[in-house]
């Protein structure tokens, strides 16, 4: 029974591939139907190939204003997250002091927190305080979940960091500030940079927690949210393919380029 | 403890290392005591002991990572005591190197020199990577250069400030034995070709023989005895240091009588001779002390033979327990009835075919090379700690 | 080696100005700390307060609430939306599970089968992030359409016959039914399982397959006896990134769903946003968190994992 033997052995090849292409199989769709012509007001059924959507992507109205609105707010929220993120972890990784572990669950309590009590709860302080619900709420919101993951990102990196390189510094003539700009700052920057990349992409696809706490302002997600409702534009399906074969891209050509510096040196 | 002052290579106190009354403790435990020490400038020192004698902590203290509980560093007529590190004349080659990894090794190197302000670096860093031949490693990153070249590069970076003091916290720990060998050299030929003090940290002592002038040999915060390297292994005046720097053999034998320079020593059934001067316990007559001596100074012939053995060596009688060959020479466990498992190494010159476990044999030195300890100590003190 | 005795030097330009040095680096952390903990306290724990206090007011939208201690609201909303707690913890458990049972064959693909494939692989795992999640989700809109290729291949294959029996399918739809729902949750969330179950298992030493072989283990009990366990934080951690966020959802029951299918996660919506009866619905949320926080400590003590973070 060769064939049997062959399926037993590559059994976990092919239950990998198959779970690989229910990941995958949405993006095709969502890639696909942005060639699509539909007829009604959603873009459900396929119907026939059409460019139109592709040459005219902000032809809907809201819909390009709405993904500035998001840009904004999650190039905000990641600043504003990897920044306070970032001293609490180099506060959690260098130094001992009291109430270590309160701080410790404070963290982590956002991460296993599902959104909608966030959310919700947000609401209820943002209503009992009169705050004017929309692009500030929101981006306190994003600042706020993002903050645990930058933590977590952070906090791996500093902790893998040998402490003899700053006493090195310091010993080679580098003052406090020196040593933190030349020395700890640079080392830790793939994990500054792993948690800006996190927060930037969970704040920017955030649809629950901004959904609560955005009032009238119009985010990408929300826009789509909305549009389920009354009809999806296939501009949506072309602003996703867009922003899947640049993420594609962008990760590939730094690959290629990292392993092709590797190679140069080794 | 007692100020103790080193052979003087060069006669200018203004670049002599002093550590005065200096000592740290964490909490309740003590890693080192209050420590006197001076170390003449231009000397190649070493802090010898086994890990956690706080050899590294007084490294630490000197380069001032380490804050003193109490006492004071001074470098010549300086104190620096209260200086951080980033304002004292001394480098240190870490332990594991601690390169940048994130920088090249030219500017590994040129660190030192750029938190300086020099803006014109590159004739003296390339001067500094040729001395340690590294000049056409210049543009690599660290992980890509092998454990050796790694090594120069942190003497390179530490020397090219041309600090008062250079310190070596274990530098040559993680480097195979072979390249080990070649390093020691290498950093003694840097060492005389610059000049500069060098105080080297290590727990290998036959590493800190081959390479320091003096030897300061460290047991549980404090220094049990220091000198050069030939004084510590033919004089240790405790039994830690005769045990951590090679390997002893101990008598517990009875002062029988004190004759001019020699003590004459009663163990077991026989007598022993020990030179007066080689003894650094107080021996009245009727005292115990341990009479030591190392195992390549014994010679071994059989029992059949004794009448040979020229008169006036000491003697002691046993039968051999277990020999293992080793190539130049074989060693011998012998069981003797004044200690149970005396060590002797013999050159293999002339192999007495009977010398096989089992055998009566007589051993016998020169009265010379005997010393005299303290008997109150435990005569097996450094044997677990020395490599 | 470094203690609270040596003044540790500021690690921020925004340390403190100059004070004793020593007071300055007991301080440091503290310093650190500040914005960011504050954030948290201001945004996350206050809520939680605020929640909680809104839970036992009574009153209405026009006259304004106020505490009344009214537990009852608790007793009532239980009452009133138990089918909906039910679900929640059914799709969501149902996901987890599907989840684990997916995810595992591709992170032991990825960690020891895909060779130079590796990278790509994982790309490929992250890659659908970048496109918004709520696209995503409409996609199954179309790919689980009534008459559409996919539930047509079912019907044919009498699947749906038995899914119809079981009560997660309803007729010859998917759409709008359990199955949908629960589809789309595992597809959101199963990310969230294979990475940190891929990264437990990148962790194991290829060797200690071969001495499992060695001593005399057939590649499925390599497996039970030795694979498995050691990728047990990932498959903790995995199950709480998978469940948590899961029995929190309403997007999947409202976009796949039908008002038959709505979670827990829908009702909060409902009663937060439209019905604006606030009492309520922080009653339900903080029911929800309570639940899952009970649930993830639980879970926690007994895998024995309690270094997640």
């Amino acid at each position: 029974m060769p064939f049997v033997n062959w399926l037993k052995r590559k059994l976990v090849v092919i239950a990998g591939l198959l779970t690989l292409g229910y990941l995958l199989l949405p993006n095709v769709i969502v890639t696909v139907f942005s060639f699509n012509k539909p007829k009604g007001r959603f873009n459900y059924a396929w119907q026939r190939f059409s460019l139109d959507a592709w040459k005219d992507p902000c032809g809907v109205s809201d819909l390009c204003g709405s993904l500035s609105v998001s840009l904004q707010i999650a190039v905000w929220a990641t600043l504003g997250a990897t920044l306070l993120g970032t001293l609490i972890a180099f506060a959690l990784v260098r130094y001992r002091f009291r109430a270590r572990g309160a701080v410790n669950s404070l963290i982590f309590l956002p991460m296993a927190m599902p959104e909608v009590v966030m959310a919700a709860s947000l609401l209820t302080l943002f209503l009992n305080m009169g705050a004017q619900l929309g692009f500030w709420t929101i981006l306190i919101a994003h600042i706020m979940f993002c903050l645990s993951f930058v933590v977590t990102a952070v906090k791996a990196r500093v902790m893998s960091m040998d402490p003899k390189l700053e006493e090195a510094a310091r010993d080679l003539y580098a003052g406090p500030f020196q040593t933190f700009v030349r020395v700890t700052l640079p080392i830790a920057a793939p994990g500054i940079a792993a948690g800006a990349l996190l927060a930037f992409a969970l704040s920017f696809d955030d649809f629950i927690i901004t959904n609560f706490n955005a009032g009238s302002t119009v985010t990408f997600p929300m826009f789509v949210w909305g549009s389920a409702q009354r009809g999806t534009p296939v501009q949506i399906n072309v602003i996703g393919t867009a922003m899947f074969v640049v993420a594609v891209l962008f990760v590939l050509t730094s690959m290629v380029v990292g392993n092709r510096r590797n190679r140069q040196k080794a | 403890m007692t100020t103790k002052t080193t052979r003087t290579t060069k006669a200018d106190p203004t670049g002599d290392v002093r550590l005065t009354g200096i000592a740290k403790t964490y909490g309740a435990f003590t890693a080192v005591h209050p420590l006197d020490l001076t170390v003449p400038q231009g000397s190649f020192f070493a802090l010898l002991g086994a890990s956690g004698c706080g050899k590294t902590t007084t490294l630490r203290m000197i380069a001032g990572l380490e804050e003193p509980s109490s006492g004071t560093v001074s470098l010549g007529d300086q104190d620096v005591t209260a200086l951080p590190p980033y304002k004292r004349p001394v480098n240190t080659v870490f332990q594991s190197y601690a390169l940048f990894p994130h920088l090249d090794i030219f500017e590994n190197v040129a660190f030192g020199l750029r938190r300086r302000g020099l803006k014109s670096v590159k004739k003296q860093v390339e001067e500094m990577l040729e001395l340690v031949q590294l000049g056409e490693q210049a543009r690599k990153k660290p992980h890509q250069l092998s454990g050796g070249q790694q090594q120069r590069v942190a003497v390179a970076r530490a020397l090219i400030n041309h600090p008062k003091v250079l310190l070596l916290d274990e530098p040559l720990g993680a480097l195979d034995l072979k390249l080990r060998r070649q390093m020691q050299l290498e950093l003694k030929r840097i060492q005389t070709e610059v000049g500069i003090t060098f105080i080297h940290v290590t727990h290998d002592q036959e590493e800190a023989m081959t390479m320091a002038d003096t030897v300061a040999v460290m047991n549980a915060g404090r220094v049990e005895q220091l000198g050069a390297p030939t004084d510590l292994y033919e004089n240790p005046r405790t039994t830690f240091v005769a045990n951590f720097l090679g390997t002893s053999n101990f008598i517990e034998a009875e002062v029988d009588s004190k004759s001019g320079d020699e003590i004459v020593l009663k163990a077991g059934g026989g007598k022993l001779v020990l030179p007066g001067a080689r003894c650094s316990a107080p021996a009245s007559t009727g005292g115990r002390v341990l009479a030591g001596v190392r195992p390549e100074k014994i010679s071994l012939t059989h029992a059949d033979d004794a009448g040979e053995i020229p008169v006036g060596r000491n003697r002691i009688t046993g039968r051999i327990a277990d020999s293992s060959f080793i190539g130049v020479s074989t060693q011998y466990v012998v069981d003797s009835p004044v200690c149970s498992d005396f060590e002797v190494y013999a050159q293999n010159i002339d192999r007495d075919p009977r010398l096989v476990p089992g055998a009566e044999v007589v051993l016998h030195w020169n009265p010379a090379h005997t010393f005299g300890l303290d008997a109150s100590q435990d005569a097996d003190a450094g044997v677990e700690e020395a490599v | 080696m470094s203690t609270l005795t040596e003044a540790p030097p500021p690690l921020a330009p925004e340390a403190p100005e100059p004070k004793p040095p020593k007071r300055r680096g007991r301080l440091t952390p503290y310093w650190l700390l500040l914005p960011g903990i504050l954030w948290l306290l201001v945004f996350f724990a206050l809520p939680m307060i605020y929640q909680a206090s809104t839970s036992v007011q009574t009153g209405s939208l026009e006259e304004g609430y106020k505490v009344t201690w009214h537990f009852a609201t608790y007793w009532d909303a239980l009452s009133a939306y138990w089918p909906q707690f039910v679900r929640s913890v059914l799709y969501a458990g149902t996901a987890t599970i599907l989840c684990l049972l997916l995810g595992y064959p591709l992170a032991y693909l990825i960690a020891f089968r895909a060779g130079r494939w590796r990278n790509l692989i994982l790309i490929l795992v992250i890659a659908p992030f970048f496109t918004s999640f709520l696209i995503r989700t409409l996609a199954w809109k179309t790919i689980l359409a009534d008459g559409g290729p996919l539930v047509g291949a079912l019907d044919t294959l009498h699947v749906l016959d038995v899914t119809n029996w079981l009560g997660w399918t309803a007729g010859d739809r998917v759409l709008a039914t359990p199955l949908a729902v629960v589809c789309g949750l595992t597809y959101n969330f199963l990310p969230f399982m294979i990475l940190p179950l891929y990264t437990s298992l990148e962790r194991i030493d290829g060797r200690l397959h071969e001495a499992a072989g060695d001593l005399y283990a057939k590649p499925s009990t390599t497996f039970r006896k030795v694979t498995f366990p050691l990728s047990m934080p990932g498959v903790v951690s995995g199950t709480l990134l998978t469940f948590i966020p899961a029995a929190g959802d309403y997007v999947n029951a409202d976009l796949l769903g039908s008002t038959d299918t709505r979670m827990v996660g829908n009702v909060i919506q409902t009663q937060f946003l439209r019905v604006l009866d606030y009492p309520t619905a922080a009653a339900l949320s903080f029911i929800l968190m309570a639940a899952i926080l009970l649930m993830v400590t639980l879970y926690i003590r007994r895998s024995g994992t309690e270094d997640l973070v």
